[in-house]
């Protein structure tokens, strides 16, 4: 065969290739994730002789991924309108530190409730959220109407609420936590094997239904639509993925001598042979439930709409009578709630609040958001990309922990990820034309 | 017959200089009007005027014989007056119909954004206005400098514009697109839209517009049929600031 006829072939091949990605209608570039996602998590189950990808790794790898993957989520809407946010890390110290203070020292003392009250983790939770919300909206208005660069709002943001969360607790490390708050932290707050595969199934339902009713709204409208063979095989393959995920998390048993202790405190005996699974952490699920709400607006809402239109062209979204100024803070009032929620789920793994909580996590959170394909320069972003970076830098973190990769050269390779991820973002965009 | 509008005595000063001095120009319904001039002729603030944009310091403004106030760019929409504007105002990253109803976004019941309403009602329109557009799904960056002056134009259409501003249509774009947004143009004008064209070509406003008003100076030097005169006329009104002898 002669090199010609070889091209030929292969650019018969990556037109095919083409062809089907676009029959199904995937994005292309989350294809790429996704295998660097698998690539990473191969390379580090053959390092560790298969250690890295069991049930129970797997099980704390996504434990491990939740409060920073939260606040990605909302990392993508800050930079997608051309902004950025340096103090999610300070502002989850400041939420965590309301949550735990209200729980220990100032629901008791100024409402007299006692501890262990059941309305004491619920109210901390609200203030924590208020508390975000608003610091949120504040540094938002500093951003929208003061016109300070948010870079410059947010990187004293940083200085500031890391050490509010200092004053307000007085440096004390805050805990034991209350119980109730502790299930929202992963390894103590789990659905178990049965409402797993409830939770399982109820999304996998609700995922089809998804596709089937925006094929018949196509269908409706008269646009083309996939081939039936490309639907199937598309709900398939999300069919296959939730299920083998809630699979896998109830295959991580609870060990024997924990689920004795409980028995004993329960004074009851522990029956020869019996067995729990953990299951899906709720953590997991509010992460899950996180990334359904902020799609939707991205993707369903006139605020998602004009955040994406405003970080396309700013005079743009302006003349067409959309109010940027608001709406900046409105952007930075859902970062701050995130952080409130990422402070939740921080806090109760940990079982107290320290004032170190959230150190560096807003480095985490843009590399996750940018590894996930939002654009610096505004107008390009997804909530799914930004998931899937939080789990690649983990994977990354853990996968060279366990291996035993010095602590420094752990750090030197995140961050070289993080620029060669730019980096490849960069040339599939010049080569594709998009963005 | 009452003119669409009206701009009578318009004059506007910025510190010490009158950009437009009692300027008096109108437009017919079904008829496009070009206004000529050279950079600094006052005939971009005399339209930025009409959009709400500026406010004029004196002068009044007639939309169907009626006097209004247009104090910002929402008023002018209130009047069915839609400035296409030379940068275009679209976001580059959202595809045509996102671009289309950007502020006006259509619903459903149960307020989400309803995307395929949106999307067949564009391919309504762009099939009536340019009927060779078939980038709907991907963002307008990927469309080329006529297809994205068709989606800004489609945009004012849409919502139901009679008075349609243009400021340098054709400008950045070759000699087919040129052509296609010119062919738009007389398609708009013979639906009974009011257009006013500002452009640096004489060649193109000679063959565009039924009328010419030419500026020099932030004063108005004279209107024309354009039947009328010849382009050496235009010409010399424009560098000379005086009609033509013949025309006197």
């Amino acid at each position: 065969m002669s090199t010609t006829d070889t091209e030929k072939d292969a650019g018969t091949r990556a037109r095919r290739r083409a062809r089907l990605t676009d029959t199904l209608e995937i994005d292309t570039r989350l294809l790429g994730m996704i295998g660097a996602f698998v690539a990473v998590l191969v390379v580090f189950n053959i390092l560790t002789d298969g250690r890295f990808l069991t049930p129970r790794n797997i099980f704390n790898l996504t434990i491990q991924t939740v409060s920073v993957a939260i606040m990605a989520t909302g990392m993508v809407f800050v930079i997608v309108t051309r902004h950025i946010d340096l103090s999610v890390g300070a502002l989850l110290a400041t939420c965590s530190a309301v949550m735990a203070m209200m729980q220990t020292a100032w629901l008791p003392q100024y409402l007299g409730l006692p501890l262990g009250h059941p309305m004491i983790p619920w109210l901390a939770i609200l203030a924590g959220i208020i508390a975000g919300g608003l610091i949120g909206a504040f540094q938002g208005w500093l951003t929208g109407y003061m016109m300070i660069p948010a870079f410059i709002v947010t990187l004293g943001g940083l200085l500031v609420w890391r050490n509010t969360g200092w004053y307000l607790t007085t440096g004390q490390t805050i805990g034991p936590l209350d119980p109730t708050f502790q299930m929202f932290g992963g390894i103590n707050g789990t659905l178990g094997a049965f409402w797993s595969w409830v939770v399982g199934i109820a999304g996998t339902l609700a995922a089809l239904a998804v596709l089937w009713n925006s094929r018949r709204d196509k269908q409706r409208h008269g646009f083309m639509v996939k081939p039936i063979w490309a639907e199937v095989a598309l709900g398939a393959i999300i069919a296959v993925a939730i299920l083998g995920f809630i699979a896998i998390l109830n295959a991580y048993q609870v060990p024997e001598g924990r689920l004795r202790r409980e028995f004993e405190a329960r004074g009851e005996v522990m029956p020869e042979g019996y067995t729990e699974a953990y299951g899906l952490p709720i953590s997991v699920l509010l992460l899950i439930v996180v990334a359904v709400v902020m799609t939707v607006i991205a993707r369903k809402t006139r605020l998602g709409r004009y955040i994406f239109a405003t970080g396309g062209n700013p005079q743009a979204a302006e003349l067409s009578g959309i109010n940027t100024r608001l709406l900046t803070v409105k952007v930075f009032t859902i970062m701050g709630v995130l952080c409130a929620i990422s402070a939740l789920v921080a806090s109760a793994r940990l079982t107290n609040h320290s004032n170190d909580i959230g150190t560096l996590d807003e480095l985490r959170v843009i590399a996750a958001a940018v590894i996930g394909g939002t654009a610096l320069a505004g107008g390009i972003g997804t909530i799914y990309g930004a998931i899937l970076g939080a789990l690649i830098m983990q994977s990354l973190q853990s996968g060279m922990a366990m291996v035993g990769v010095d602590a420094p050269l752990q750090n030197i390779v995140v961050g070289s990820v993080l620029v060669l991820a730019v980096l490849i973002d960069i040339i599939y965009r010049h080569r594709t034309g998009k963005g | 017959m009452t003119p669409l509008v009206e701009m009578r005595n318009i004059s506007i000063a910025f510190g010490g200089v009158q950009a437009v001095d009692d300027v008096s120009i109108d437009l017919h319904a079904g008829e496009v009007v070009g206004l000529l001039g050279h950079n600094g002729a006052g005939k971009s603030t005399l339209i930025k005027i009409l959009s709400g944009a500026y406010k004029a310091d004196s002068g009044e403004i007639l939309i169907d014989g009626k006097r209004v106030e247009i104090n910002s760019p929402r008023d002018a929409r209130a009047h069915n007056i839609e400035p296409i504007h030379q940068t275009l105002a679209l976001a580059d990253n959202l595809p045509a119909p996102a671009n289309l109803f950007l502020g006006r976004e259509l619903r459903t019941m149960f307020g989400f954004l309803d995307d395929s309403r949106m999307e067949s009602e564009t391919r309504k329109i762009m099939a009536r206005l340019n009927p060779n557009f078939k980038k709907v799904a991907e963002p307008v960056s990927a469309l080329s400098g006529g297809q994205r002056q068709s989606v800004a134009i489609a945009r004012a259409v849409y919502f139901n514009a009679r008075i349609l501003i243009m400021d340098e249509p054709t400008a950045a774009l070759g000699v087919h697109e040129t052509k296609m947004v010119a062919d738009l143009i007389m398609e708009l004008k013979a639906q009974g839209l009011g257009i006013f064209l500002i452009s640096h070509d004489t060649r193109e406003m000679m063959s565009l517009c039924d009328r010419v008003s030419v500026m020099k100076n932030g004063q108005l030097v004279g209107t024309e049929r354009v039947e009328d005169v010849s382009e050496d006329d235009i010409l010399s009104m424009i560098i000379l600031g005086k009609k033509a002898p013949e025309a006197v």
